[in-house]
């Protein structure tokens, strides 16, 4: 993975975000309190006019950058969520060539950001439950398969709709979370889903 | 100088300052900071505001209470700590309100964040 990928997956992933925008919110509307498409989309269209035309020397570079304006521009929970996973992918393949050993190693530690950050666990309804599938599905093969990613992300995104919700505002509706799908997650899945068609080009 | 300085983030921009208000009523001489509602300012929290909030109150004290309402909120204030680096700010979960008044008390008569953090365990904690 090259500088100019990280910057294409960026802004194709935004590309999605502008797109997906009143759907996402919607989803929202349905169980958490309404902001994910709009945080999500205003956050990642600055990320990619902060990005556009700048030089990097690498990867851990593109992405640090990427992760400070998520952090201070998304907003509600989705801003630190991303903002750290972002930021601990940044310090997973600092000085290094990224191949595909240490991007499994920088989807780990995204995780785990993320994780730590949300205290969340798998099984709650979260983007945790995209995350985590990605990178089992990753450790599973040793070259990057798009394909494979694009359809585990798309599974894992569909399977939060049975899920009942135990973290965040979607908690607090219990039985009645179900049913829908969770908006972290299908922003997690327009995230792999671009990595994926980026990574498949290269 | 006080020894204890109080930030209060919450959704609300005007729950915020509400706080901080009703905290400077009462300690006048205590530095209080309102970090409240998202960076447009509608409700949400965020992350800059919160640093800022941190930032004015360094320097007037010697640690700093940030209290919290809901989930993003402390997500964002405890970024906001980890990129200022520093161990005299402590985020703490407690009832925003009641929390910081309590702890705006005791910084006025003078007592050390953590006899403050005990304060409020006590009170608090059941």
């Amino acid at each position: 993975m090259e500088v100019i990928q990280v910057q294409e997956w960026l802004s194709r992933t935004n590309e999605d975000l502008q797109e997906q925008k009143d759907y996402l919110t919607s989803l929202d509307r349905a169980i958490g309190d309404g902001d994910h498409g709009i945080n999500m989309a205003r956050g990642f269209k600055e990320v990619t006019k902060s990005l556009e035309g700048k030089d990097f020397t690498e990867v851990s570079d593109v992405l640090k950058a990427a992760a400070t304006t998520v952090m201070s521009k998304v907003g509600g929970a989705s801003g630190p969520l991303y903002g750290t996973a972002l930021l601990k992918m940044s310090m997973a393949c600092k000085g290094k060539q990224v191949d595909y050993k240490t991007l499994i190693e920088m989807v780990e530690a995204g995780l785990e950001g993320i994780k730590q950050r949300g205290k969340a666990e798998t099984g709650e309804k979260t983007m945790v439950d995209v995350w985590t599938p990605v990178l089992s599905g990753m450790k599973e093969v040793d070259h990057f398969d798009g394909e494979r990613i694009k359809h585990v992300a798309e599974e894992a995104k569909d399977n939060t709709e049975s899920m009942q919700a135990t973290k965040g505002r979607a908690a607090y509706l219990k039985e009645r979370s179900k049913g829908h799908l969770d908006p972290g997650a299908v922003s997690s899945y327009f995230l792999f889903k671009n990595l994926a068609l980026v990574m498949e080009e290269a | 100088m006080s020894s204890t300085a109080i930030v209060v983030v919450s959704h609300s921009e005007k729950v915020a300052e509400g706080i901080k208000e009703l905290l400077q009523q009462v300690v006048g001489d205590v530095p209080v900071e309102a970090a409240g509602g998202s960076e447009i300012g509608g409700i949400g929290t965020s992350f800059e505001r919160i640093q800022n909030a941190l930032e004015k109150v360094r320097g007037t004290c010697d640690g700093t209470l940030v209290f919290y309402d809901l989930g993003s909120a402390r997500m964002n204030a405890e970024m906001a700590i980890e990129m200022l680096d520093s161990e005299s700010i402590q985020l703490v979960t407690y009832p925003i309100l009641e929390g910081a008044y309590l702890a705006a008390v005791e910084s006025s008569i003078d007592k050390p964040m953590d006899e403050i953090i005990n304060s409020l365990k006590k009170e608090f904690d059941s």
